[in-house]
């Protein structure tokens, strides 16, 4: 049984239908990544193993306990964490209160947790008393992350980290989600890019219209001549 | 005796007691009232049309207990007895919104209705409220001030300072001054500095990703109401001292503190204040008959015999309107760059 895993999860949104039985799962230290052409339900996915979404017949596990009834909140509290596509920091608020926000539920002392996303980020140390809404892609995103990471999640979902962004700092990106994996974490994304993606990989699932088409290492993957094909453009 | 040269003093202790003291009270009830607005905007997402109902709702609160204890004789000298009872007054005002809030904005927060939708219904709330309050205290107008009436008078400032024109300070204006500045600093410092207070910008700036950072918005919800309370009731409370109480003069307060909270750039606390002294003045120095003024600063040669008033003050509802509308034509985000709610 893997860390985190969703089974043949269905959900749809009112009347349409956008996951038939789709699976995906991480382990700790690990990153997977789910691709696919747009509207596959990648996001979907997502959201439904954060329970922002519910799934009408299928479950989601986590460490070993069934969490396919939580709330949202209640996830976060257990150790997932969700980095969203867009909107993902407070634009409105500092860098520092952006960390402090993420580390809302808990009780404890929070400063040392913040130091250690400065660490990871020395950037934000700088731009700490400015409003998020005013940093670069690269930073903003980079904030995002350290919102995420201030409940100590042991499993972080990141909703295509590098869209919109140029390539030099998807590199950067990519090599902070490598950082997040090689802390211990079990790191799930979606990503447009997939290439890249499946590249830095250690699992990968191709989702083609709600349904698990291909799943495999991320060489196997990038190896396959049927997904290079459709996928990652010959 | 008046005097025949230059008498700059006199005129500005005239314009002081007429014009600027005055304004000062009323901008400070109006910042009250738009900044509950503004709150309600900010985190609950709609414009609040029961604002100025609401505050006759608190200032009738305070007017029943008030008389309560002042008929048991339980008052204290020289305070006005309505201070006493604020914060019952606030409790039972909370209690009265979160039911509100309970039975009817939150089926539309569930369903996720639009922002206007919202509106609408806050129209109804209106409705109701002014309909409770006429229903208990009536419609006509009443004061309920006791105690102390000024902090100074215009004969004691007068014997004091030697000048031919006084000014008053008004008991009233003093607590309004005094009290909307102590509560406009705990607002934003708890909005600014406290865990909570950051949640409910949190909550205001980007709804799923407080979520996402545990921000219970039920929570939320229900802070930003108490504040609410807390600022409608004082700001209704202040207004009635200053003015007196009539259900119609507070559901017109609406118009103003609309206008406020618009010019100072909607979903911005500092802005609703800025908005809501420049509202103020604007009616103030607008309405002011200045003949007396400019006698005092101008050569006999040049006095004036008209009043030299700009605007008479049946009028000063449409000057909010006419800032309103240069400040949308000018600069529509507000003075300071409001935040405009786009529904999802």
């Amino acid at each position: 049984m893997a860390y985190l895993e969703g089974n043949n999860l269905v959900a749809a949104y009112g009347p349409v239908p956008i996951l038939h039985e789709c699976s995906v799962e991480v382990e700790k230290g690990e990153l997977a990544v789910i691709v696919g052409p747009n509207g596959a339900g990648k996001s979907t996915a997502m959201k439904v193993l954060l329970g922002m979404l519910e799934a009408s017949s299928g479950s989601v596990i986590f460490d070993g306990q069934d969490i396919t009834h939580l709330s949202t909140q209640e996830r976060i509290s257990l150790g997932l964490a969700f980095v969203p596509q867009t909107k993902n920091v407070f634009t409105s608020m500092t860098v520092q209160e952006n960390l402090e926000m993420g580390g809302f539920l808990r009780d404890d002392d929070i400063k040392h947790t913040i130091q250690e996303v400065y660490d990871l980020f020395p950037i934000l140390y700088e731009k700490r008393k400015q409003n998020a809404g005013e940093l670069s892609g690269g930073q903003r995103q980079q904030v995002a992350f350290g919102r995420a990471m201030m409940t100590r999640p042991t499993v972080m979902l990141l909703d295509e980290p590098t869209a919109g962004v140029s390539p030099i700092v998807m590199d950067e990106i990519f090599s902070n989600i490598l950082d997040l994996k090689n802390s211990g974490r079990a790191v799930l994304m979606v990503e447009q890019n997939a290439q890249q993606a499946l590249n830095i990989a250690d699992k990968g699932f191709v989702l083609v219209s709600g349904r698990n088409e291909h799943i495999g290492t991320g060489k196997e993957l990038i190896a396959d001549p049927e997904v290079r094909k459709k996928f990652l453009g010959g | 005796m008046v005097s025949e040269s230059v008498d700059i003093v006199n005129a500005f202790a005239l314009l002081t007691n007429f014009v600027i003291l005055p304004a000062i009270a009323y901008g400070s009830q109006l910042a009250l009232g738009a900044l509950a607005v503004t709150l309600v905007y900010s985190v609950l997402r709609f414009s609040n049309f029961a604002q100025g109902d609401s505050m006759a709702f608190g200032t009738m609160l305070v007017i029943l207990l008030s008389g309560y204890l002042i008929s048991r004789g339980w008052t204290i000298t020289g305070i006005p007895t309505a201070l006493l009872v604020i914060p019952v007054a606030i409790i039972g005002m909370a209690v009265y919104l979160l039911t509100m809030d309970r039975l009817i904005y939150r089926h539309y927060r569930k369903i996720k209705a639009k922002s206007i939708t919202i509106v609408m219904t806050s129209i109804g709330v209106m409705f109701i409220t002014g309909g409770i309050v006429r229903f208990v205290l009536g419609a006509s107008a009443q004061r309920f001030e006791d105690g102390e009436r000024f902090i100074f008078s215009v004969r004691e400032f007068k014997a004091f300072t030697g000048l031919e024109q006084g000014i008053a300070l008004k008991t009233s204006q003093f607590l309004t001054i005094t009290i909307a500045v102590l509560l406009v600093a705990f607002v934003f410092y708890f909005l600014q500095k406290t865990k909570t207070g950051k949640a409910m910008r949190a909550y205001s700036d980007n709804k799923e990703l407080a979520l996402l950072s545990g921000i219970n918005p039920d929570k939320v919800v229900q802070i930003t109401w108490l504040l609410v309370a807390g600022l409608t009731t004082i700001a209704g409370a202040l207004y009635g001292l200053d003015k007196g109480f009539a259900p119609q003069q507070y559901h017109l307060l609406l118009l103003p503190i609309f206008a406020s909270v618009i010019v100072g750039g909607i979903g911005s606390p500092l802005g609703a204040i800025a908005g809501a002294f420049l509202i103020a003045f604007s009616e103030a120095l607008l309405t002011y008959a200045y003949k007396k003024f400019l006698i005092y600063l101008l050569p006999l040669s040049m006095h004036p015999t008209s009043l030299v008033q700009l605007i008479g003050t049946e009028y000063k509802y449409a000057i909010s309107f006419v800032i309103l509308v240069i400040v949308l034509l000018i600069k529509p985000t507000g003075l300071f760059k409001g935040k405009v709610i786009v529904d999802e």
